[in-house]
């Protein structure tokens, strides 16, 4: 993985020295709350229910075992002994005091980790396939691409003050495993009929309150004019967005307003212009970045197979282990969703045991998925017994990837200023009632996901079943949605009707998953039973 | 504390800066004033005759200067780009880089603050305006020609 | 009854206004009548505690001192109902369904 030079040093501790100060010039009352908002919020730090948070970058969802170690003792010194992994492949920590806030960055920054662009109207962290390096079906690890645009987009004096948030995710494989179309602003890395690599763009998407999926505005784009395009797109969002309406400033907005032809029109004629100053990184630097990425030293003659004697063990590589590009290796799962636990929550002990694993295992590295779990990309198959058996008996061996009781959460009212209604209760009382593993297992396939408020944190959009916390007259409110995914047939999930109490929205869950049971036809997962048939059948059994 | 931050050693332009509207009608005008929301490019003909760009920040929320300043530093322009109105001192750098060279903040800026700003960053990650040399180039010096 | 909370300027934690400074127990709460914006400009310039805002609140009739009308205060009173070893009663097992 990537490794910072002396000049990627020298930026990080600079950032933290700018944070140390603007920090110390709010605590001496230079800056008001007013000014500093911005200044922190750029730097990753929120002031939430309880106490401060810390939104720390984990770039395109990788780490390594010394980094995810740090974050254990970020936890254990400056929080209260445990993490919570985001959507955006970060991770945050809730219990963060302002006056510390510094001597963390200082710390990370010793690991080659920041807070930089993690929140506030910026480019924020760029992510990536959690299972890119590792992939049977890609065409090539997308991370180099993606720390090259982190370069790029990291102190960008143009884009200073965007409008609102901006968030890219990178890909190279057919198949969708990082919500691509949820996206500002996404790449698919592709080969032309000419063999030529390049990227299909998309812009345009987003969740919040106003939900739109990516337009795709290029088929092909040469890789080495990325940073002209990406300024071009930039521009055109920067100048021509609202600037009087918070809830109208992401550039879906913009995109969906112009139409997505005039859009594209637009960015094309800037993107000309900008070839013509000529600030694209040259190919040399793309093969300094790319050369951190090459494959790990693979071993050959590996066994294939794998020892199933165990049941609970057959289990667990049937459902977390996934298929790798080398022969011999795999790809390791780790759920962060046990039965009745908070979704995305790690100990700080659980943190040491993965770097353990990672290190011992899986050359060293480790992946955040956007799912909220973790991965090992790069196990030999004959060590998958002793992972699971360490993972187990860290509380880490649970077998539900993708299943029901895989749920994506934001933290929700128990944690989050923003929130109107907890989540974690709710994904919790559903990872209870779905617990038997049988049941589980029948369902299959199916991605629920839980949101505190419109924000969309908990991509509620994208659920097959989505859940939307409101405040109703001060009482917490649940909205149930069905229909949406985040993978290559990307859908928006549709509101089923009126909206349900703590209890009563595990039980329309409950239903709608039994009225799929009974209607699903032979290999259909809920997702092609919904497309199928549609929201009717559903509100039929959800209200009765 | 001075009211106006410069960065320039030539005579400071004393005509008042005119609406882009009015500075396209009036032949002899040599400041224009850019709000936020007015189009830096229609400038292009009349470029020759601007001594002076005055760019209004109405809120520091509102970022779209930022472009009009680039996008005038891009056309060739080589006068005076002032930042005005709601301008945070943290992000005088940024503005620097985007080609701002005058500086009439609201509220007037600390001279410490300003320094502590400009030289916080050792390098630079991409180019922008000001010629500063990005760390890619900084990494291969045998493209330094190229 | 009209209290005072935010968060401490530095730390982050929950603090209510108690008559005389800040306290993190909600019990300690006072209702400030109209005096709520004249005691939050000065403590914000005191630079004590961020985010100051007044709430309405009513005498708990549980013995607890102070009930904040909304959910999200007395989350902010309790701390994460999903995590009651993590709150300021942790070996009170009544102490979540206070909040809701």
């Amino acid at each position: 993985m990537y490794k910072y030079d002396q000049y990627d040093h020298a930026m990080v501790r600079a950032r933290v020295e700018d944070f140390r100060d603007q920090t110390r010039r709010r605590i001496e009352g230079k800056l008001t709350d007013d000014q500093f908002k911005p200044l922190r919020l750029k730097n990753g730090l929120y002031l939430q229910l309880h106490a401060y948070m810390l939104r720390v970058a984990i770039p395109y969802g990788t780490l390594n075992s010394t980094q995810m170690r740090k974050l254990a003792h970020i936890a254990r010194k400056y929080d209260r002994g445990y993490g919570h992994f985001t959507t955006r492949q970060n991770i945050q920590y809730h219990w963060i005091k302002l006056e510390e806030a510094p001597d963390i960055l200082a710390e990370l920054a010793e690991v080659e980790m920041h807070a930089i662009q993690t929140s506030g109207e910026s480019i924020r962290n760029i992510s990536a396939d959690q299972y890119a390096g590792a992939a049977h079906d890609e065409i090539m690890d997308p991370r180099p691409w993606a720390e090259m645009i982190r370069q790029m987009t990291t102190f960008m004096p143009e884009f200073s003050y965007l409008p609102r948030k901006f968030k890219i995710a990178v890909i190279a494989s057919p198949a969708d495993r990082a919500a691509l179309r949820w996206h500002d602003f996404a790449i698919r890395i592709v080969r032309n009929e000419a063999g030529e690599i390049g990227f299909e763009c998309y812009a345009g998407g987003g969740m919040g309150r106003t939900p739109f999926i990516a337009y795709k505005i290029r088929d092909f784009l040469p890789t080495g004019q990325i940073l002209s395009y990406l300024q071009a797109v930039l521009r055109v969002w920067n100048r021509h967005a609202r600037r009087d309406n918070i809830h109208k400033q992401r550039m879906k907005i913009l995109v969906h307003e112009l139409g997505e032809d005039e859009f594209r029109r637009q960015v094309e004629e800037e993107f000309q212009h900008f070839l013509t100053l000529g600030q694209d990184f040259p190919q040399a630097e793309y093969d300094r970045i790319a050369a951190y990425f090459a494959p790990p030293p693979f071993e050959t003659g590996l066994p294939e197979e794998i020892d199933r004697s165990d049941p609970d063990f057959a289990l667990w590589v049937d459902r977390q282990v996934a298929r790798h590009k080398a022969p011999g290796y795999a790809i390791v799962n780790i759920s962060l969703k046990p039965t009745g636990q908070i979704p995305g929550d790690i100990s700080a002990e659980q943190m040491e045991l993965v770097a353990d694993l990672a290190e011992r295992y899986s050359f060293d590295e480790l992946r955040v998925t956007h799912a909220q779990n973790l991965v090992l990309p790069h196990v030999r198959k004959q060590d998958l017994y002793a992972v699971w058996t360490a993972l187990n008996e860290a509380g880490l061996g649970e077998a539900n990837l993708d299943l029901v009781t895989d749920i994506i959460a934001c933290p929700g009212l128990d944690y989050c200023s923003l929130a109107n209604a907890r989540s974690i209760p709710i994904a919790q009382e559903l990872s209870r009632r779905f617990a038997d593993k049988d049941r589980q297992a029948d369902i299959g396939e199916l991605k629920l996901k839980i949101s505190g408020c419109i924000n969309a944190c908990g991509h509620h959009h994208a659920g097959n079943i989505g859940i939307l916390g409101v405040d109703r007259k001060g009482k917490e409110n649940y909205q149930l949605l069905l229909g949406g995914s985040g993978d290559e047939n990307t859908t928006q999930a549709k509101i089923t009707g009126p909206g349900f109490d703590e209890e009563g929205i595990v039980d329309a869950v409950e239903r709608a998953i039994e009225r799929y049971r009974e209607i699903r036809e032979p290999g259909e997962r809920f997702i092609d039973t919904y497309r199928r048939v549609g929201m009717e059948a559903f509100k039929e059994a959800i209200y009765g | 504390m001075a009211e106006v931050l410069r960065f320039r050693d030539d005579a400071v332009p004393d005509e008042p800066a005119v609406s882009l509207d009015a500075f396209l009608d009036q032949t002899n005008a040599a400041s224009v004033r850019i709000e936020a929301g007015d189009d830096v490019r229609r400038l292009a003909p009349v470029l020759d005759r601007v001594r002076l760009v005055e760019i209004d920040f109405p809120r520091f929320r509102d970022g779209r200067g930022f472009s009009s300043a680039r996008i005038l530093r891009e056309m060739g322009y080589t006068g005076e780009i002032k930042a005005t109105g709601d301008v945070l001192v943290d992000l005088v750098w940024f503005m620097r880089r985007c080609g701002f060279d005058s500086f009439a903040p609201n509220v007037p800026f600390n001279d410490e603050d300003v320094q502590a700003a400009l030289t916080r960053y050792p390098y630079v990650y991409q180019d922008a305006a000001d010629g500063a040399v990005p760390i890619w180039r900084l990494r291969h010096p045998e493209l330094q020609n190229g | 009854m009209r209290i005072l909370t935010g968060n401490d300027l530095k730390n982050g934690r929950v603090v209510w206004w108690d008559g005389q400074g800040w306290s993190i127990h909600v019990e300690d709460a006072v209702d400030v009548g109209d005096q709520a914006d004249a005691i939050l400009a000065r403590e914000d310039a005191a630079c004590r505690v961020n985010g100051g805002y007044a709430i309405d609140a009513e005498p708990d009739p549980s013995g607890r001192g102070v009930r904040p009308a909304h959910i999200k205060d007395r989350i902010r009173a309790y701390g994460p109902t999903v995590r009651p070893d993590l709150t300021l009663k942790p070996a009170d097992p009544n102490a979540g369904t206070w909040v809701i």
